[in-house]
């Protein structure tokens, strides 16, 4: 039974839950990308330049209170922080679509057009970014750092293994999963959101039936810059913060939306999941796992790992791949979308 | 066409008119990836061939000048070239350079072994000239980067470390510092658990940090960087409890690791390239200014070429490339940088030195320097130095 125990432990320790917060950090950015894309119809690439704008203000924000020795221990300031950060984070938002995008939406650009200005949107939010704070790496969790540290979880329950919950992924998996739940109870049962359905669903109808277009992309930005700034001041909790960073992050983000089918809410939060386990299922070394569960004579010698960690970009990319090709509007298309 | 016909004669004219003249050859990379290295590196070797031209006791009172030429530190073709012109059109006696690795051993290959002409390089590090045939003729006053490797391996044992975790940030320094921390720890009878590599910049290192934790160890051995992924694995592997103690090798060595990190990093080691030698701070006055990159090793490869000239009393490579490991290493005399005209006069008159130079130059093998490396023990969550070997 310890044996179990300990081979369960080992796998929540180094899988389930750093695989749940980096994935609910995904789920959240994939969220925010298929949003963009079913309201306002074009792939957001500056969504994750949006992410480090968000986790910015909220560093900025975290600095602030610092200052002034507000702190809300034992949970990070930065929590205190995210409220002022979105309003900040939205604000950006608006100016770039009243600035840029509502140009292209009026002459009704092609998609492609659109993506290539999010490009551009993008190295003009890098830019900022770097202006305003540096390229720098910077910490920005305090308060209380573990919820328990592995040592401590070895003492009390007399296990051969250790198990550390940090307060950041505690933060990421359940604000994640309150975030969803809002936006979903939102888009379901508000009058708002039911009209942002119903503009992603067919535009043209939704202004027959006297939805206002204007009101509807407005708030769709403001969802959008809440997620972002989520996501990323959950990341930069949880690891740390570092501009460059989010833009590689925009790679998984996407696979996630995609693997989940572009355009659909519960398919980016399942893929952002698919995504950040299936790099760690591939990738982890079973030794000693299976040393605790096999009996002595069938325990591996080798480390039982299925691919090497230099291959564990390519296993969501290979995912990918295989849901294009298999089902390619995503795993979660319904037939008639 | 007229100036270009009287540059020339002018030219064959001043040749003809001093003959004592000695003349060395600067090949490095003053156009390509490494150029703002260059420069001061080039003046550093000159600056040595001015000293020792102004003392006036070199090979009964020759003056030794430089011809510079381009090696692109990249474009092996062009690098040949240029040594090939060096050589036959203007009649070099020995090359400073190559400087990186790739053209160095172009030129070393095609030309100097060809014409029988002594190469001393300042900064080619590559392990693979350190066993490659030379005929006698190629020396380097850096490290090889093997020898960091050795290093690291020979401290861990030391410490007691008999079964370590490795991994390494995926490029050619990082697989080049991982291969030879294996081979020289596995040569001492130490056990490497795993051998991983990390990617920088990426979002998530829990896939590295895992597998590095169930492969175990006594202690893990981060070969990356310390603003990056390295950083990220060392957090993690705390945060999950899978290791304690660290080795840090050159590039992880900074003062916002143990910084970012804090007082977990403690018992941590680490190892980084280094002197206590006089001879650098010499060489900084000399040069008034803080010394980049390869400098100090530029100023020593030309004042090797020198020295070995004047213990041989000849210019010719055949002679004179038997003295380099003479004049480089004990019994001897200490030279430092600015002393070069005192190590003539000791020379002429039948006398020993050991080169020292600015970077404490000290050959070993077929002939490169053993390095330098400072120790460095985290403690009170900063970089302390222990010691150097």
């Amino acid at each position: 039974m310890d044996d179990f125990l300990n081979a369960s432990v080992i796998i929540a320790n180094f899988i389930l839950i750093p695989g749940l917060a980096y994935g609910s950090q995904l789920a959240l950015g994939a969220l925010g990308v298929t949003l963009v894309f079913s309201v306002l119809r074009f792939s957001n690439i500056a969504h994750g330049e949006t992410m480090a704008a968000g986790a910015m203000f909220t560093l900025l924000f975290t600095w602030w209170f610092k200052s002034m020795s507000i702190s809300i221990e034992p949970f990070p300031t930065a929590i205190l922080a995210l409220p002022f950060a979105t309003v900040l984070a939205a604000c950006l938002c608006l100016i770039t679509d009243v600035s840029i995008y509502r140009y292209y939406r009026k002459v009704k650009a092609e998609p492609a057009i659109y993506i290539i200005v999010s490009v551009g949107v993008m190295f003009v939010y890098s830019g900022f970014i770097r202006f305003l704070i540096g390229p720098n790496d910077r910490q920005m969790s305090d308060g209380q750092r573990f919820l328990f540290k592995a040592r401590e979880f070895k003492n009390l329950t007399g296990l051969n293994e250790g198990l550390a919950i940090k307060t950041s992924q505690v933060i990421s998996i359940s604000s994640a999963f309150v975030a969803v739940g809002v936006l979903f109870w939102f888009l379901k049962h508000t009058r708002t959101g039911k009209s942002m359905r119903a503009f992603s669903d067919n535009e043209d109808l939704a202004l027959l039936s006297g939805i206002n277009p204007e009101r509807v992309v407005l708030v769709c930005w403001i969802i959008t810059a809440i997620l972002a700034t989520l996501a990323g001041s959950l990341y930069g909790l949880d690891k740390s913060f570092r501009p460059f960073v989010f833009m590689q992050l925009l790679l998984p983000i996407f696979a996630a939306a995609i693997v989940g089918g572009f355009g659909n809410p519960v398919g980016a939060i399942v893929g952002g999941f698919i995504i950040a386990f299936s790099e760690l299922f591939v990738t982890f070394a079973y030794k000693r796992v299976l040393t605790y569960i096999l009996p002595e004579s069938l325990a591996p010698n080798s480390l039982t790992q299925f691919l090497s960690t230099d291959y564990k970009i390519a296993v969501s990319f290979v995912i990918l791949v295989l849901v294009l090709l298999i089902k390619p509007k995503g795993i979660f298309s319904q037939e008639n979308s | 066409m007229k100036k270009f016909t009287m540059a020339l004669v002018v030219s064959l004219f001043s040749s003809g008119a001093v003959a004592d003249d000695v003349k060395l050859g600067i090949i490095f990379g003053f156009t390509g990836p490494i150029e703002s290295l260059t420069p001061p590196m080039a003046a550093a070797a000159e600056m040595a061939m001015k000293e020792v031209t102004d003392s006036g006791s070199f090979l009964n009172g020759s003056a030794v000048t430089a011809v510079r030429a381009d090696s692109t530190c990249i474009d092996a073709g062009a690098a040949t070239t240029a040594a090939e012109r060096l050589i036959s059109a203007e009649g070099i006696s020995a090359i400073v350079g190559a400087d990186c690795s790739g053209v160095t051993i172009a030129v070393l290959q095609n030309t100097a072994m060809a014409k029988g002409m002594v190469m001393i390089s300042p900064s080619a590090t590559s392990p693979a000239l350190s066993d490659m045939e030379d005929n006698g003729l190629f020396f380097r006053t850096a490290p090889s980067d093997a020898r960091e490797g050795y290093v690291v391996a020979e401290m861990l044992m030391e410490k007691g470390y008999k079964s370590v975790a490795l991994t390494y940030t995926n490029n050619d320094y990082g697989k080049g510092l991982a291969d030879a921390i294996q081979s020289s720890f596995k040569s001492m009878n130490g056990s490497i658990t795993i051998v991983t590599a990390h990617e920088e910049g990426k979002g998530d290192y829990s896939a590295e940090v895992g597998a590095l934790a169930q492969a175990g160890g006594d202690l893990l051995v981060v070969a990356g960087y310390l603003d990056q992924g390295g950083k990220m694995i060392i957090q993690g592997s705390l945060d999950a409890g899978s290791f304690d103690t660290f080795f840090l090798p050159g590039g992880m060595i900074g003062d916002s690791l143990p910084a970012a990190i804090g007082s977990d990093l403690d018992g941590s080691f680490g190892v980084v390239a280094g002197t206590d030698s006089p001879g650098a701070t010499m060489m900084a006055e000399l040069v008034g200014a803080e010394l980049g990159p390869f400098v100090g090793e530029s100023y020593d490869a030309a004042a090797l070429i020198m020295l070995a000239m004047q213990a041989a009393n000849s210019t010719s490579s055949a002679d004179f490339s038997k003295k380099v490991m003479d004049v480089a290493n004990a019994p001897g005399e200490k030279i430092y940088p600015g002393e070069l005209g005192k190590a003539m006069k000791i020379l002429a008159s039948g006398g020993d030195i050991d080169y020292v130079g600015a970077s404490a130059v000290e050959l070993i093998g077929s002939g490169e320097s053993a390095g330098n490396y400072r120790e460095i023990l985290v403690s009170g969550a900063k970089n302390t130095t222990v010691g150097y070997r």
